[in-house]
């Protein structure tokens, strides 16, 4: 247990188990903690269970066994309201994101949702598309943004939620360098707690201090980002590369 | 493929018709249609008034008769219906240019033709004056049930996305030499088809995941609200209303 006075972490998984109704199990006994404000990164191996993980923290799927808890409230039927929106899920494709017919109206949807109307509603969204430097493109339909712009309008789109916890599935595939950098920008800008998953090692070397590797249904292991990537053994033997030529000993990584 | 901004039925302007609330002109041309739909064929006149209206609306509307005349086009099929009426419908006989044809079958050639003609004329008028948005707003607005207003909505949205996986698979299939020819090909095209509805079938569910992430349980929350004063529901009326006294005159004259 934390200290009485520390604020609940964002996120507390432990034991985590999880089966596919097929039989396919996916997760043997996860457990991560995240507390409040870090940005950590899940690596993992393609089908490693990433995926479904993210899928339990706002309870699209029933844990098995074990207990997720966001910011102190576990995830059960009867808070997924709000546990969904204390959750703010970034998906890796933003077409299948952004289903409304205009960014602001997306942008809106889970705070309408929620309940909110009128004024307050339409201050929740220019903040969120403010943050991500999207607000002239409001009145757009999503279709007609180029990958990156949506990519962020999907970020925004959770951020309207005023989420305890960000998690983004892969944010930096499909994109260019550039809409790279901004979304690196963007991220660190925000204050909130971050888990992002992803095999894009040097983005994760370059936007989150902790990292964990999620292998086999299991967390293999959990460190300093750097070191992680600098363990060569360990890499190895969880099917993780480097790109050609990045070394991660040479980088100086920003503090925090 | 998804280069304009809106529709392409739509052509951006402001005038007081394209300012009206969706859900009023959805009404209007909804009366006016129900009015010249039971307007007697005999009364060709009315026909004629019911026309002038429409145009005064399309002047109010400053939409060109050039771009409405196009839009008509539509109802070509329906028109070749029409032609065909007087030839196969029997009954009296008479001779136009020395072409024997039935007198109810041209009443009823008639009949189709001018009350066709002006039901999609209202309709294309209503679709150049309303953002495709809007008119599901409008429908929302009116009750229509919300499960076929999502439905809509979700086919404006992701129209093109589909529209560009069906183009992309179509490059990849002539990538690698394909060219479809004949009827020996149709079963490729009908693979391409199937895969494409297992495409948007999966997109469907990853959509309906990020709904629910984002605290979907069933109902789209309402995020505009459209309304109309009454002067706008009076300014909308004008139309069915002038028609209904045209409709009257004409069962009474």
């Amino acid at each position: 247990m934390s200290l009485p006075t520390a604020p609940a972490p964002s996120l507390e998984v432990s034991g985590l188990a999880y089966a596919y109704p097929d039989g396919h199990q996916a997760l043997f006994g996860v457990d991560l903690t995240v507390a409040r404000g870090e940005r950590v990164a899940v690596l993992g191996p393609n089908g490693a269970g990433k995926t479904t993980l993210v899928l339990h923290l706002n309870g699209i799927l029933d844990a098995g066994a074990g207990t997720v808890r966001v910011a102190g409230l576990p995830v059960e039927k009867r808070h997924l309201a709000e546990i969904r929106r204390r959750v703010g899920i970034v998906f890796q494709d933003p077409d299948d994101q952004l289903f409304m017919p205009t960014v602001r109206e997306d942008v809106a949807f889970g705070p309408a949702a929620a309940g909110l109307r009128g004024a307050e509603l339409e201050e929740r969204v220019m903040t969120a598309l403010k943050q991500v430097g999207m607000e002239a493109y409001a009145t757009r339909p999503p279709h007609h943004l180029s990958f990156g712009q949506r990519r962020r309008v999907a970020v925004a789109t959770v951020l309207a939620m005023e989420p305890e916890i960000l998690v983004l599935d892969e944010p930096s595939s499909n994109l260019d360098p550039a809409s790279r950098r901004e979304l690196a920008d963007i991220l660190r800008s925000l204050d909130v707690t971050v888990l992002m998953v992803t095999h894009d090692l040097p983005y994760a070397l370059e936007l989150c201090p902790r990292a964990v590797i999620l292998s086999d249904g299991v967390i293999a292991a959990d460190d300093r980002t750097q070191d992680l990537l600098c363990d060569d053994e360990l890499m190895r033997e969880h099917r993780l590369e480097l790109p050609f030529g990045f070394d991660p000993r040479s980088v100086v990584v920003p503090l925090t | 493929m998804g280069a304009g901004h809106a529709h392409k039925l739509y052509r951006h302007g402001h005038s007081p018709v394209h300012d009206l609330p969706p859900h009023c002109k959805l009404v209007a041309v909804l009366c006016f249609v129900v009015v010249v739909v039971s307007t007697p064929r005999e009364a060709v006149w009315a026909f004629a008034l019911y026309a002038a209206l429409l145009a005064g609306v399309a002047a109010t509307a400053r939409i060109p008769a050039g771009f409405l005349l196009k839009r008509l086009v539509i109802e070509v099929p329906f028109v070749a219906f029409a032609l065909l009426m007087p030839f196969v419908v029997p009954g009296e006989q008479t001779e136009l240019l020395g072409v024997p044809v039935s007198v109810p079958g041209l009443w009823g050639a008639w009949n189709v033709l001018a009350k066709g003609t002006l039901g999609v004329g209202a309709s294309v008028l209503l679709a150049s004056t309303t953002e495709l948005r809007s008119l599901l707003l409008g429908l929302q607005r009116l009750r229509l049930p919300p499960l076929l207003v999502q439905i809509a909505s979700f086919m404006i949205r992701y129209g093109d996305v589909i529209t560009d996986e069906l183009r992309r698979m179509s490059i990849a299939r002539r990538s690698r030499g394909f060219e479809a020819r004949g009827v020996r090909h149709w079963g490729v095209l009908a693979k391409t088809m199937g895969a494409l509805f297992i495409r948007s079938y999966e997109r469907g569910e990853r959509v309906h995941l990020a709904m629910v992430s984002r605290g979907y349980t069933g109902s789209m929350p309402v995020i505009d609200e459209v309304t109309a004063s009454r002067t706008q529901w009076a300014y909308a009326s004008v139309l069915p209303v002038l028609a209904l006294a045209v409709c009257l005159l004409g069962w009474t004259v």
